[in-house]
């Protein structure tokens, strides 16, 4: 059984990842960093690309971990020309050619735009990176998606920094279900037990960020999103029971107690 | 005058190694686009800022 586990890796441009926990670095200390990545287990982590401080500034970089894949976002883009410079931007920086696009136009819902996450996703895959398209989970829109190049796809389970949870589960599922691609679940993922929920429905891993920042303590937290990715990750694996939709069936033997 | 992250500055004459020394960044976390072109590091010496330039200085933060 441990061999089994040991073997189940998430595979994203065609580098082998044994975690399947993606932590955000944002709106926290960038001194809680590593502490937060080690009790995460986390081997994905995103960054967001900006105008630079000055050299009092402390550098991102340096408080996180060796050998932790970085995987930058393209916030703050408004449509696919501007996610592709700040991918060109952001692989300049730190060489690392993995990328998650995000489109948003709208300031209110930060809902993504699926047509420009589209439209960047076939550009940027086709130069040669490794890219994970935060999206609205439609469907139709994953199957293009697929086709654009994409190394896998992050559906948002509820507006971005809410907590809210899986709001879109049913169709995260379909999905789950349709696309031969990992289905990665972003922004909303409140709590732990929401993110072991999406990891039993099959997803491939869960990425938060704000559900940490924003707990009472945040490495506490990360371990415990940790416990439940992975308990959810077993027990997809494992294959849930069946749930009866009408009556009721004993665990115990249908004999009555002291009566045949 | 250019634009520099947004700013007007008088930096033009200027190689962006001077500028990113006179205005106190460290190359190394930092990358340069000139008009939306990505400067390589090995050319901050030789490459002159001019006037009506757009000039971004980008560097990571955390984000999600």
């Amino acid at each position: 059984m441990q061999e089994k586990d040991e073997k189940d890796t998430l595979v994203l441009g065609g580098k082998e990842f044994h975690s399947r926990f993606i932590l955000g670095s944002g709106k926290y200390s960038l001194q809680l960093i590593e502490a937060a990545v080690r009790d995460a287990g986390a081997e994905i982590v995103t960054l967001a690309v900006r105008r630079a401080q000055t050299k009092e500034h402390e550098n991102i970089l340096s408080y996180i971990p060796e050998g932790v894949t970085l995987l930058p976002n393209t916030s703050g883009a408004r449509d696919a020309h501007e996610a592709v410079r700040i991918a060109h931007l952001a692989r300049e920086l730190c060489g690392s050619n993995f990328v998650k696009i995000e489109i948003m136009r709208d300031t209110k819902y930060l809902l993504p735009d699926n047509a420009e996450t589209i439209r960047a996703t076939e550009i940027l895959a086709k130069e040669g990176f490794v890219v994970l398209p935060y999206m609205y989970p439609d469907l139709n829109v994953g199957r293009d998606l697929v086709s654009a190049g994409a190394a896998a796809v992050m559906p948002l389970a509820a507006p971005i920094g809410s907590n809210r949870g899986l709001a879109t589960r049913d169709f995260i599922q379909m999905l789950i279900d349709e696309l031969d691609l990992p289905v990665i679940v972003d922004a909303g993922i409140g709590k732990p037990s929401q993110a072991c929920e999406a990891m039993e429905m099959g997803a491939a891993a869960v990425m938060a960020n704000t559900a940490l920042a924003t707990a009472g303590n945040l490495t506490m937290m990360a371990s415990a999103f940790r416990q439940a990715i992975d308990a959810g990750r077993k027990a997809y694996l494992s294959g849930l029971g069946r749930v009866l939709v009408r009556g009721a069936a004993s665990s115990d033997p249908l004999t009555g107690f002291l009566r045949d | 005058m250019l634009k520099i992250n947004g700013q007007e500055t008088d930096a033009a004459g200027k190689s962006i190694s001077e500028y990113l020394s006179s205005a106190n960044y460290e190359p190394r976390q930092i990358v340069v686009e000139i008009n939306e072109e990505i400067i390589a590091k090995e050319r901050y010496g030789e490459t002159i800022l001019k006037d009506g330039d757009v000039v971004e200085i980008i560097s990571f933060m955390g984000g999600g």
